[in-house]
């Protein structure tokens, strides 16, 4: 497999729609693009119902003053900038979605499902019918363009920032029109700040967004249980006996070992851990580490960036937003389901959360998590 | 470069930017008393003459302020307070439903903090209040209302409002009317003093003079409660140091607007009727906003609403086009909304979502509308392709 490693500038300037969420990353890609020669449009996603006039402190992606923010980074850039009102379609897509996710003992990944159906569908659909070629986002991530004009969509230069795993689920169609001015630069942070400031963009020194944009305070929790309401339920163990109780199964993730609030201590002493969330029953099931260990999964929902792969064969995975590497073989069983096997067992997956499969740097794939086979059986 | 937004704002006059930079280095608070405050007083003075001339009104009655905005809000707020200050039963506000927010926001305002019970009077399909539904409305409690305030001329679709006959009934009650005249104010005649009206707004920036300067013409024997308080300037009414500059530049516009409103008029009318003409050549089911008769609108105005178009979208394709113009509709947060005048004339809320309009100006030319003529059919095309989002 030949790869031209380095990817190729623009042949020609494009007309591109930069998403800016008022952040200095998504600021520094859209002057990046509009001094790469392109005829670059921004454009600040409205995605809260009702945005907070001022925030207090609280770091959204949904507020008034993002919204001014990027307008005036825009400004700066010299690019023209609309607001576009996509509320209605992140409630549905985004924001309902995570907590049905949560409501069925699962643990989403918000960021993920917006970039599939928010800014590489909605925004890149009303772009594209409006005569753009290309959505430009801030996402740390690289576009390859392979000699014989396939894309390949890879890890950032900079392994540390790298976001590919929330651009997983794009597939070709989407990457064919997605532009990563800073995927392909080893950046710190500092360092975009740094270009930022020198650009004379006032967002340089605008602290990190927080990570689900849409809960403000950053209380996933209280989020949760105001949508949900409290639902008591048991903490068993494995045995099932029943070891305390829950507000509401939702409000746990497997492997979760934190604010369990067991009054008896497990037998051999050692940590307990969250193994299964059963909303059928409502009940939350505890043990030790060793239990959490899986050897392998089935995911379903998979998204290729290119075509799928026939039969096995052995990849690298991430399983989480800033998890590391493991290796596995994966299979396409019925072109819908994936079934993978860990090479060395992993602890703490979660149904809900997706399993991108590389092949070196260059994303292959990915899924979502539907079930996990565990070490020790019963769960 | 097509600039069709002249109803946001219309470049300034040379002669009002002469006007204003030449009074601009000069010293003098025109409340002082020594030479210097003399003779920027003079200046101030001369101006309000020559503004109250050009709009049939006394020099008293010129109440200068920072803007159409303020102007509203005083007027509106102001009038209401004193009203209600000479008798408490006075808590009724009639209003149209299609006002500028700077009224509309001040009226919400006030029904939530100030007790006031807003009334909306109904409108037409082209936004036009009936003097008898203003009569209607005052006759169900004629002594518990504390003002109406009906636009002029409407911003969005042009909609001109029989001010004299409203100004009649309410008159017949005792009721002062207000009247936001920004719009009109340069296109139509505008005469205080024939209007019967207790308050009538206006503003520079939309005449060919300075941004930061208005007016409220006020009836002598109103004396609204001030919304801003401090050393008594303006009557009373409206404290705060004067801007000379702006107000010298602000009356020059105003003689000039004065002195060539026919021929403006004239000559503005027969190019919007063009750019109407081209635009519905080139989209047949594009629905042209407000009263289609020239007599019923403001002859630089041109609102038009293309069915399955997302007025932000054209906004966008005419802009990549060198094409400034407006959905004319306010927004929140950069959020376009529907617009409430179009939804007070009752139109369908995702017609009103695909809006535009283009307001004509003293630099209009004839390449302006060639250029929308041009443009509008592949943007509509295109912005319908992108559809209501």
């Amino acid at each position: 497999m030949t790869l031209t490693e380095t990817p190729q500038p623009p042949q020609r300037p494009l007309r591109v729609l930069a998403a800016m969420s008022g952040g200095v990353d998504s600021a520094v890609a859209a002057a990046r693009a509009a001094e790469a020669g392109h005829d670059v449009t921004g454009v600040h996603l409205a995605l809260s119902a009702n945005p907070q006039s001022f925030r207090t402190g609280a770091r959204g992606c949904c507020t008034i003053e993002d919204s001014r923010d990027a307008r005036r980074a825009a400004d700066v850039i010299g690019i023209p900038f609309y607001v576009w009102d996509l509320a209605e379609r992140f409630r549905e897509d985004v924001v309902e979605d995570f907590v049905a996710e949560y409501e069925a003992g699962r643990t989403p990944n918000p960021c993920l499902r917006c970039n599939e159906k928010i800014k590489f569908a909605a925004l890149l659909d009303k772009a594209l019918a409006l005569g753009f070629d290309a959505v430009v986002t801030g996402h740390y991530a690289k576009v390859i363009v392979r000699e014989d004009g396939t894309r390949e969509l890879h890890r950032a230069s900079d392994m540390a920032k790298d976001q590919s795993y929330v651009l997983g689920v794009l597939d070709d169609k989407q990457l064919a029109h997605a532009m990563f001015p800073l995927g392909d630069t080893v950046t710190t942070k500092e360092e975009i700040r740094a270009e930022a400031e020198r650009r004379g963009l006032a967002v340089a020194k605008k602290p990190d967004s927080h990570d689900i944009c849409f809960i403000a305070d950053g209380d996933t929790q209280g989020f949760l249980a105001a949508r949900l309401g409290k639902a008591e339920g048991d903490i068993v163990d494995e045995s099932g006996t029943v070891l305390g109780t829950h507000e509401g199964a939702y409000g746990y993730t497997i492997g979760q070992r934190k604010g369990l609030r067991i009054g008896t201590p497990a037998p051999d002493g050692k940590p307990r851990y969250v193994l299964d969330i059963s909303p059928v029953n409502n009940t939350v099931t505890v043990g030790p580490a060793a239990a959490l260990d899986v050897t392998g999964l089935t995911a379903i929902k998979p998204r290729w960036c290119g075509a799928a792969p026939s039969g096995p064969g052995t990849y690298t995975a991430q399983l989480r937003a800033h998890g590391g590497e493991t290796e596995v073989t994966a299979e396409l069983v019925d072109g819908s389901e994936l079934r993978v096997a860990f090479t060395e067992p992993v602890r703490g997956v979660a149904p809900g959360q997706a399993i991108v499969l590389y092949d070196g740097t260059r994303v292959v794939g990915s899924a979502t998590i539907a079930t996990t086979e565990r070490v020790t059986a019963g769960v | 470069m097509a600039y069709l937004d002249h109803a946001a704002t219309t470049p300034m006059l040379p002669e009002a930017i002469a006007a204003m930079t030449a009074q601009i280095a000069v010293t003098g608070n025109a409340s002082s008393l020594h030479a210097a405050g003399r003779r920027a007083r003079r200046t101030v003075e001369e101006a309000r003459e020559t503004l109250a001339e050009s709009l049939g009104a006394r020099p008293s009655e010129v109440v200068f302020t920072s803007g159409g905005t303020e102007a509203d809000n005083l007027a509106v707020k102001g009038l209401y307070w004193a009203r209600r200050d000479a008798d408490p039963s006075r808590t009724r506000i009639l209003a149209s439903p299609v006002e500028h927010h700077a009224v509309l926001d001040a009226v919400h305002w006030l029904g939530e903090h100030e007790g006031a019970t807003v009334e909306y009077l109904p409108v037409d399909a082209y936004g036009r209040v009936h003097p008898d539904a203003l009569r209607e409305a005052i006759e169900r409690g004629p002594d518990d209302v504390a003002l109406a305030t009906v636009m002029w001329a409407n911003n969005e679709i042009g909609t001109i409002q029989p001010v004299r006959e409203l100004a009649d009934v309410a008159g017949e009650f005792g009721v002062p009317l207000h009247s936001d005249a920004v719009q009109a104010y340069g296109q139509i005649p505008v005469d205080f003093g024939a209007s019967g009206l207790a308050a009538m707004t206006v503003s520079g920036h939309k005449i060919g003079g300075p941004y930061g300067i208005g007016a409220l013409l006020l009836g002598r024997e109103y004396s609204p409660v001030p919304v801003q308080h401090g050393g008594g300037q303006e009557r009373h009414v409206r404290s705060g140091t004067l801007d000379v500059p702006a107000v010298a530049a602000f009356a020059v516009a105003g003689e000039y607007a004065a002195e060539h409103r026919e021929r403006f008029a004239a000559e503005i009318g027969a190019l919007r009727d063009d750019l109407v003409g081209a635009v519905r050549a080139a989209v047949p089911e594009a629905i042209l906003g407000g009263d289609p008769s020239p007599a019923g609108r403001l002859p630089a105005n041109a609102h038009f609403t293309f069915p399955g178009c997302e007025g932000d979208s054209l906004l966008l394709l005419l802009d990549a086009q060198g094409i400034e113009c407006s959905t004319g509709s306010a927004c929140t947060a950069g959020i376009a909304q529907p617009s409430h005048v179009l939804l007070a004339t009752g139109a369908d809320p995702d017609l009103a979502r695909g809006t535009l309009r283009f307001s004509l100006g003293h630099t209009s030319t004839k390449a302006d509308v060639e250029a929308v003529a041009a443009a509008i059919g592949p943007a509509v095309e295109r912005a319908r392709t992108a559809g209501l989002s």
